[in-house]
């Protein structure tokens, strides 16, 4: 049995390349890639850490995870789409109408 | 011992996925990327006895929200290049000095607290207890978190609204 330990390393690889790619990449479509990521090391420690305290609810709470995660990529690759017939680009840095 | 080779294999796969995801230039290859850490995660979980999680992740994940991605990317056109250069003055440096210090500073905790994973008795590892097979997850689903669970129902719905109202935008005549 590999020690807990290994997959919360993992999962806070996972993590730190996640918020990386946030920071340096401009694509919103590929930020929105980085979150799923950062979601999914989340989940992996929920996991872990549910089965070495011998707790089914990091399960349960990997599902809702899920869900929530499946309706923000609906509702936010609707918005990309929105942005980009109006302004034809899916670059972040282009997105400055609010600026005062 | 198959559990360590899963790991090492399926840990490789997830980290390459990562990084495909952050460094490719082209978005397809960066969704490939994504692909390849959902299906490695899926693995671990499976290795982690959450069988039910591992094909809902899946069927959820790489199925139905990884075509959502690449018919975006279609919608989108893939040939738009990216503009890497700062706008910011010296916001690389910045950024950098301060990711340098909290890296620091979590090492520095974690080897001065003597930190360690597992709780402070050590718990016998029950497979029984954490076998989550659809029987296992759905008890505590339709029984401690019902709430939860009709909550995320609306939200489904709310979100399925909404996506279809973001799509009928039509362009403003002026």
């Amino acid at each position: 049995m590999v020690d807990v330990g290994w997959y919360m390393g993992l999962a806070a690889a996972l993590f730190m390349i996640g918020a990386l790619g946030i920071l340096l990449r401009r694509s919103a479509l590929v930020m929105f890639m980085c979150i799923e990521l950062m979601l999914n090391a989340v989940n992996l420690t929920l996991i872990s850490a549910g089965r070495v305290l011998n707790d089914l609810n990091g399960q349960v709470a990997v599902f809702f995870i899920l869900v929530v995660a499946a309706a923000e990529v609906v509702v936010g690759l609707a918005i990309i789409v929105a942005i980009f017939r109006r302004r034809a680009t899916a670059s972040v840095d282009e997105l400055s109408e609010l600026r005062g | 011992m198959v559990e360590t080779v899963l790991f090492i294999l399926m840990a490789v796969g997830a980290l390459a996925g990562a990084v495909t995801v952050v460094g490719a230039r082209n978005t397809v290859y960066s969704a490939m990327g994504l692909l390849g850490t959902l299906f490695s995660v899926a693995v671990l979980y499976v290795v982690q006895l959450a069988h039910l999680v591992a094909a809902v992740q899946v069927i959820v994940y790489a199925g139905a929200v990884m075509t959502l991605f690449l018919f975006v990317i279609m919608l989108i056109g893939v040939d738009k290049s990216e503009s890497i250069d700062e706008r910011l003055p010296r916001q690389r440096l910045w950024v950098g000095g301060l990711a340098g210090v909290i890296i620091i500073l979590a090492g520095w905790l974690t080897v001065s607290g003597e930190f360690v994973w597992v709780p402070a008795e050590e718990i016998p590892f029950d497979v029984e207890a954490t076998n989550g097979g659809i029987q296992q997850v759905a008890e505590p689903l339709f029984t401690d978190w019902v709430l939860a669970f009709e909550a995320t129902a609306l939200l489904l719905t709310i979100a399925a609204a909404g996506a279809i109202a973001l799509a009928h935008f039509r362009r403003v005549r002026s």
